[in-house]
């Protein structure tokens, strides 16, 4: 079945490589970026608001999210939106809130109060400190969670390919079928690479805002 | 200038911490707010703008209540410092001083200028610290930051809560001193909250003493040092600074009595005479009744001697400071150094001569003194 080594695959298959390379970045992307516009607005709710219970019982439920094991959520939701792209982006939606909202809660939340009382006091409206001073100093704890989930996302995406999500997941799987171990390495290093090349990128951009930001960046 | 009227803070706990409060903050003059921590002096502060709103009671500024105007806009309009440093950290020194200005929307080259303006009167170099972060300043430099970040705006009004306590001691006294020079030439009206009496006692006109949401006495320094109003002032000042602050004579107690005068109508040969009588090189000029007129020194009796019609009320200078007999000695000294004039004329409620301070006077004064405890020793 194969007539191709471990290097010549890559020069073979590579349509095939860089068609389900470039729906594992969509997949992964999207997700990542739906993660960030929810969980990034909840976080400074979160953060603004006084009333107690809202906080544990948000943190909860996206606790319970992530301890939930990835085959079970993608089929639960397969279940119900049925197999394809859509339920591979919502449970992978589902695993990005937990760290994005953690580190965007434990970003706002470092900074000190005297700083706060300080752009109060000098006549910042609530939504002008949020802007210029808040939103600026918890960026690397934010930047640093994003980072963090994906990383994941992209090594969670693989499993898309079980319900026909799409991405390098789906070609793994055709490849095991067959037998083709030299796509599955493949598939499997092309995987790796997003994986770090997302994280060196991210790294980057993370470092430019701590510099920017003076603040010691914590990685939750 | 700022006027709090029957104010009350009451949380929702039922802890009442401010009650029943009136204070008046004269324009151009720092008033301090002291006590013991939890005694509300912060509390107080913040009514001012508008960080805390009070139970029941009204704040004035400049005749207008506060309690109408938007919490945002007052701000805008109060400097503010706040105890550690409260510099934003990711801004830079010129950002971090020109705020204010930029809420309010000024341009971009006037900030500039007006940043450049303040760092400067704080002696910290534009070209070199406009664009370091906070975190590359020492604690003092940073506090000077955040002192001018008040300023850029030019409010009337400067409230500042405990802003020096967490420096060190010398960059502490450094920054009252700085304080202290910057608000004669800048006269802005300022509360100041400390715990420290003397910080208080350095920099403040008018102190306000506070214990348990109370005010329990409000003077200026002298009359609280003078007239504690009960023990819990006695023991806030301390009896070491109170001895050494009532230890200090009035001037009365030093000064010339029956300094040698002359009246205006004499002829300056006659004048000569008397103060060569008398040894000295000036001589006090009062009319018949004693109230005093100014002064002739030699010099000028030698210039103007030629002219035989030249009468002492022709060439006399008058004095530009007296001092009352009830001033105390030290702070006589300081108005001597300050001006740095040779003696101070003593003036009674009636503005008649009682005496004159001369730096004889007092040297003659100090060696008694140190005599007789010279003398206890032995």
């Amino acid at each position: 079945m194969q007539d191709y080594g471990y290097l010549s695959v890559f020069y073979e298959r590579m349509p095939d490589l860089l068609g389900k390379l470039s729906e594992h970045i969509f997949l992964s992307g999207i997700s990542v970026l739906l993660g960030c516009l929810v969980a990034i607005p909840l976080g400074v709710l979160l953060i603004k608001t006084h009333i107690r219970w809202m906080k544990s019982l948000t943190f909860n439920i996206t606790n319970i999210f992530q301890t939930i094991p990835s085959i079970a959520l993608l089929a639960m939701i397969a279940t119900v939106l049925g197999f394809g792209t859509e339920t591979a982006v919502m449970a992978l939606f589902l695993y990005s809130l937990m760290p994005i909202l953690k580190n965007t809660y434990a970003g706002f939340d470092s900074i000190d109060p005297q700083i706060i009382q300080s752009a109060e006091g000098m006549g910042y409206s609530p939504m002008q400190r949020l802007v210029q001073i808040e939103i600026p100093l918890a960026l690397p704890y934010i930047m640093s969670g994003i980072r963090l989930t994906t990383v994941y996302i992209v090594s969670w995406a693989v499993l898309a390919g079980l319900i026909g999500g799409g991405g390098l997941g789906e070609l793994i799987l055709a490849a095991l079928s067959l037998n083709d171990k030299p796509l599955i390495i493949a598939s499997s290093v092309m995987a790796m690479i997003l994986a770090l090349v997302a994280d060196f990128i991210l790294g980057k951009l993370e470092k430019a805002f701590t510099k920017s930001s003076n603040t010691e960046a914590q990685k939750i | 200038m700022i006027v709090l009227k029957d104010i009350t803070k009451k949380y929702d706990n039922g802890f009442e911490a401010l009650k029943n409060i009136s204070l008046h903050c004269n324009e151009g003059e720092i008033t301090a707010l002291i006590g013991p921590s939890g005694c509300g002096k912060t509390t107080l502060m913040k009514l001012i703008n508008r960080l805390n709103n009070p139970t029941s009671g009204s704040v004035f500024i400049k005749g207008k209540d506060i309690s109408e105007i938007d919490p945002v806009e007052l701000r805008r309009s109060i400097g503010y410092v706040i105890q550690q440093i409260g510099l934003f950290p990711h801004m830079n020194i010129a950002k971090n001083v020109g705020t204010v200005p930029k809420l309010l929307k000024w341009d971009k080259e006037r900030i500039g200028k007006r940043v450049d303006e303040l760092l400067n009167l704080v002696s910290l170099d534009p070209e070199t610290y406009r664009n370091r972060l906070p975190s590359e300043l020492s604690g003092g430099q940073q506090q000077r930051v955040g002192v001018i970040r008040a300023l850029a705006a030019d409010p009337s009004v400067i409230l500042m809560d405990e802003p020096f306590s967490a420096l060190d001691p010398i960059s502490r006294e450094q920054l009252q001193e700085e304080l202290v020079r910057l608000q004669r030439e800048i006269k802005k009206t300022i509360v100041f909250v400390t715990h420290d009496m003397d910080e208080a006692l350095k920099i403040a006109d008018k102190i306000v003493l506070m214990k348990s949401g109370e005010i329990v006495q409000h003077g200026t320094p002298e009359e609280i040092l003078r007239h504690p109003a009960n023990e819990f002032v006695e023991d806030f000042i301390g009896q070491k600074r109170l001895k050494r602050y009532q230890g200090i004579p009035p001037v009365s107690q030093v000064m010339v009595e029956r300094p040698i005068t002359v009246t205006p109508n004499r002829g300056l040969a006659e004048s000569m005479r008397i103060m060569e009588d008398k040894k000295v090189d000036s001589i006090i000029v009062v009319d018949e009744k004693n109230h005093l007129l100014g002064y002739v020194t030699v010099f000028d009796i030698v210039k103007a001697y030629q002219n035989e019609d030249t009468k002492i009320k022709d060439i006399m200078h008058s004095f530009n400071t007296t001092v009352n007999p009830d001033t105390p000695l030290t702070e006589a000294i300081q108005l001597m150094n300050k001006l740095q004039v040779p003696y101070l004329p003593v003036l009674n409620e009636k503005g008649l001569l009682e005496g004159l301070l001369t730096r004889g006077s007092i040297v003659g004064y100090v060696g008694s003194e140190y005599h007789s405890i010279k003398e206890g020793v032995v």
